[in-house]
């Protein structure tokens, strides 16, 4: 397979687009990224989104995108993979590279939240999980979350308290990222006065429902050499799935989906945990930020949180993490997060993360995560 | 929900039906037509025990849209005798008689009724093992 | 009605194989309800009701009942070709509440199943057909289940009374019987002492029109039938079980026949729970049950609204010690309690707050 070079980002403002539709957002981060990329057109376009059916009746969505950003006629598809579909764009945008298929092609995630009320938008997100045995019981997605949580917490006698440091970290980061929705600080009282969402995840554990596009445009080896100065390498690129419910897994704690698609991005590199300098992971809750760092080797099973409380996620501390607010600070529109990770990874790379720079940074993991860790998505990029 | 969806359904919400492998005796749940232990693809329909114990729980504050307002849903993971896990709600008891290791039983109740006047969908519930004096 | 009255006496004697009782764990105190509407304790026939959770109707109630009953006669499931419920609340007005208890039993496809409505003996009225069906030779086992979430007015008298609880009962060959039914009868006129139209969210009454014209009347001429054809007394029977609107009622009908406030104290749940309306006697009959030796007879008198009455005599057999150990008894129930302090957390029980 060949060389994929990253060379353009474009994203819109993760927030309430009370007046921006669906297709506007999805051309716009595409059309910004075309625009730093310095090209005219990709010859193919992936567009992660989630629930693009659900919040806005709108299928057919490559169609839309390409349609509204001026590309008519090219290769356009939707791909969706729960609240990882952005991830899943940039792989599938990556593996057409990759293959020959194509030299220029762009992935866009888009999402639009905020139009249902929240009781509509928990249950369409509800589908990330199991439908018929998890959703249609009123098992919300927090719940599930929260379910694992409790193990975790059972298992390694953490408090609940000190997940805030999770919390704290990113929203510390996004101040330096005009683009995120949380910019403000966050205290530890903050944290413990929050109410709660489905217990023991309370509302600052939880990334905010969010409207939003992000974009990548990705090109072969020869393409990135004569149009680009700084371009970004991915060394890594794997997708993997475990089971859809909760319950049929061997060990809950164990994320495999995670463990596997880091494991096989390691491997495709040729790096280790240990050579990577930051990482963005899916801090969609709390505890996923946890079992994230820990399924994908940086730290032992049950070791997330006194890592994490040593300062070892700061900017300054070995590994980074959430470095432009994550998914908790900068938001979630779901199906465009996965693609924001890698935008905000180059955003680093390049050397252009202002106040919040991560110093000297050379490789990046970014992880985008669906369902209950039941598909994961993993990039390793470097410049 | 669909008339056609719920009434496919009902093996499992009214009496948890799941499948056995006949090869290697794994019993799941939801029912599959292919054994994720051994591959085998004759399954039979089996019911599972009724009685577990709770391995986690939590109180859902923020519910999904058609569940009823009001009422505390607690949902958890619930081990079955026979070795299944699965996940369900926990009804006819408060947040705080909930503790990981109680036992449960399974009872067949209303989950909502869509739009107030659609079908009414019943499905499994655990509820705290009735105290026999 | 003299001793002219004929019994209705089965083709082979039939009996009680099994039961199942089910009351919500739920209870609100009578003046919680009344201080909302400034009616003293004093003037509060009973002080305690049972209320549905907000998970549970006629159908869930019935499943419970049912599986208790299935559990603990070990019959095989297809030679139960019959699940009849009786209830006043139907989940659906037009839906059977019997084919949902069917599925959930396992009792499909090779099953009738439909629902009964006679008010408060419906349950009985279930129980009658089942005797029949089975007495008759037509199928081995036919389960009759009597069920209720009553329904008031907010404010109405009724309101202190309607309660939610119920029994299943698996009619069965005398053989298997831990209580064999020696005869059976019924006494119904039109008599419109309570009823709800079919637009009304809530049931009307006849206030004193229910008393001696209906539940008196009614109950007497059923038991009067039975006893003179019989040629019994109130003395020849340990047990006796009515139905329950106010415990005022049960006590004055016991008196009329005869019968003493021990003969009726193990079923006479009403003072605790309230009216369980298609399942009031038939969880007082439970609860005698659930207290009966082998050799004892219980005189049975239910009573709904429309009117009518069904009388049965029954005799206890040495099967009913193994049998009701086998699950769940009334005590059980009456012991699971869960208080609602508040008026407006029981309206929200009862879905009377219309939020649209």
């Amino acid at each position: 397979m060949r060389e994929v070079y990253i060379i353009g980002i474009g994203q819109t403002p993760v927030e309430e687009h009370w007046d921006r539709p669906l297709r506007e957002l999805g051309a716009a981060a595409t059309l910004a990224a075309i625009r730093d990329a310095q090209i005219e057109a990709p010859q193919a376009l992936f567009v992660g989104n989630m629930l693009s059916g659900a919040t806005c009746g709108q299928e057919n969505l490559g169609t839309v995108i390409a349609d509204f950003a001026g590309f008519n006629g090219i290769e356009a598809m939707k791909i969706e993979t729960a609240c990882a579909s952005g991830g899943a764009a940039v792989r599938a945008a990556y593996l057409a590279v990759a293959s020959g298929a194509h030299d220029v092609v762009v992935a866009v995630g888009v999402e639009k939240l905020t139009d249902l009320a929240i009781e509509d938008t928990t249950g369409a997100l509800a589908g990330a999980a199991d439908a018929d045995y998890e959703a249609a019981h009123g098992i919300t997605f927090t719940a599930l979350n929260a379910l694992m949580m409790r193990l975790y917490i059972e298992r390694y006698g953490v408090r609940k308290d000190d997940f805030a440091t999770f919390v704290i970290n990113a929203h510390n980061h996004a101040r330096g990222n005009p683009n995120a929705m949380f910019r403000k600080p966050v205290t530890l009282e903050d944290y413990a006065r929050s109410p709660m969402v489905a217990e023991p995840i309370c509302i600052l554990d939880s990334s905010p429902v969010a409207d939003g596009a992000a974009a990548v445009v990705l090109c072969s080896a020869d393409r990135a050499r004569s149009l680009c100065d700084r371009p970004i390498r991915i060394l890594g690129s794997s997708l993997a799935t475990d089971t859809i419910g909760l319950a049929s897994r061997r060990e809950i704690l164990r994320c495999e989906a995670i463990r596997r698609s880091a494991q096989l991005a390691y491997k495709q590199a040729g790096v280790t945990p240990k050579d990577i300098d930051f990482v963005e992971v899916h801090d969609a809750f709390s505890i996923v930020a946890a079992l994230s760092l820990e399924a994908s080797g940086f730290v032992k099973d049950g070791q997330a949180i006194p890592f994490a409380l040593e300062g070892n996620i700061d900017i300054p501390g070995s590994l980074p993490c959430s470095t432009r607010g994550g998914l908790k600070a900068r938001g979630h529109p779901v199906g465009a997060s996965g693609v924001y990770q890698v935008v905000e990874a180059v955003e680093q790379l390049r050397g252009q993360a202002g106040d919040t720079q991560v110093k000297d940074c050379r490789l990046a993991l970014t992880q985008s995560v669906g369902g209950l860790a039941s598909v994961a998505v993993t990039h390793i990029l470097g410049n | 929900m669909q008339l056609a969806r719920f009434h496919r359904l009902k093996p499992c919400y009214y009496r948890l039906e799941g499948t056995r492998c006949a090869k290697c005796q794994t019993t799941h749940f939801p029912p599959r037509q292919r054994c994720n232990q051994c591959g085998a693809t004759e399954l039979q329909s089996v019911r599972l025990s009724r009685r577990g114990r709770v391995a986690a729980v939590t109180s859902i504050h923020q519910p999904s849209s058609g569940f009823p307002k009001g009422s505390q849903l607690m949902a958890a993971i619930v081990d079955l005798e026979d070795g299944v896990r699965l996940i369900a709600q926990l009804t006819d008891v408060e947040p705080e008689e909930t503790s990981v290791g109680m036992a449960v039983e399974m009872v067949v109740r209303r989950l909502r009724t869509d739009n107030g006047d659609g079908p009414i969908l019943y499905a499994y519930k655990f509820r705290p093992v009735l105290k026999r004096t | 009605m003299s001793g002219e009255v004929k019994l209705l006496r089965t083709h082979r004697p039939v009996g009680i194989t099994s039961y199942g009782a089910y009351i919500p764990r739920f209870r609100v105190r009578t003046e919680v309800i009344g201080a909302c509407w400034g009616v003293g304790p004093e003037r509060i026939p009973v002080r305690s009701k049972s209320v549905p959770g907000p998970d549970e109707d006629t159908t869930t109630m019935s499943i419970e009942a049912g599986w208790t009953a299935l559990e603990r006669a070990a019959v095989p499931v297809e030679d139960i070709r019959a699940v009849w419920v009786g209830s006043e609340s139907k989940p659906y007005a037009v839906k059977p509440t019997g084919t949902m208890v069917a599925e959930a039993l396992g009792l499909s496809p090779y099953v009738n199943a439909a629902d009964f409505e006679f008010a408060c003996k419906a349950g009985s009225e279930a129980m009658q057909a089942a005797i029949g069906f089975v007495g008759s030779g037509m199928a081995p086992y036919a389960m009759a289940i009597g069920m209720d979430t009553a329904q008031s007015a907010p404010g109405d008298s009724l309101e202190f009374t309607a309660a939610a609880g119920g029994a299943a009962y698996l009619i069965g060959p005398a053989e298997t019987a831990v209580c064999t039914i020696e005869a059976s009868l019924s006494y119904v006129t039109d008599t419109a002492d309570f009823f709800r139209n079919a637009h009304a969210h809530y049931p009307q009454h006849g206030r004193r029109f229910t008393g001696t014209p209906a539940y008196l009347a009614h109950s007497l001429g059923a038991a009067r039938g039975m006893l003179d054809s019989l040629g019994r007394t109130a003395k020849d029977y340990q047990w006796a079980v009515f139905h329950q609107p106010v415990p005022k009622f049960v006590r004055g009908l016991a008196k009329k026949l005869g019968f003493t406030p021990e003969q009726i104290e193990p079923g006479f749940l009403a003072p605790y729970i309230g009216n369980t309306y298609s399942g009031s006697s038939l969880l007082g009959l439970a609860a005698t049950l659930d207290r009966a030796a082998a050799g004892d007879r219980i005189f049975f008198t239910s009573y709904g609204s429309g009117a009518g009455s069904d009388s049965m005599s029954l005799i206890v057999t040495d099967r009913i010690r193994e049998m009701r150990m086998k699950g769940p008894m009334v005590a059980d129930y009456l012991a699971r309690k869960r208080e609602i302090r508040d008026y407006g957390v029981y309206l929200r029980h009862m879905n009377k707050i219309h939020t649209e």
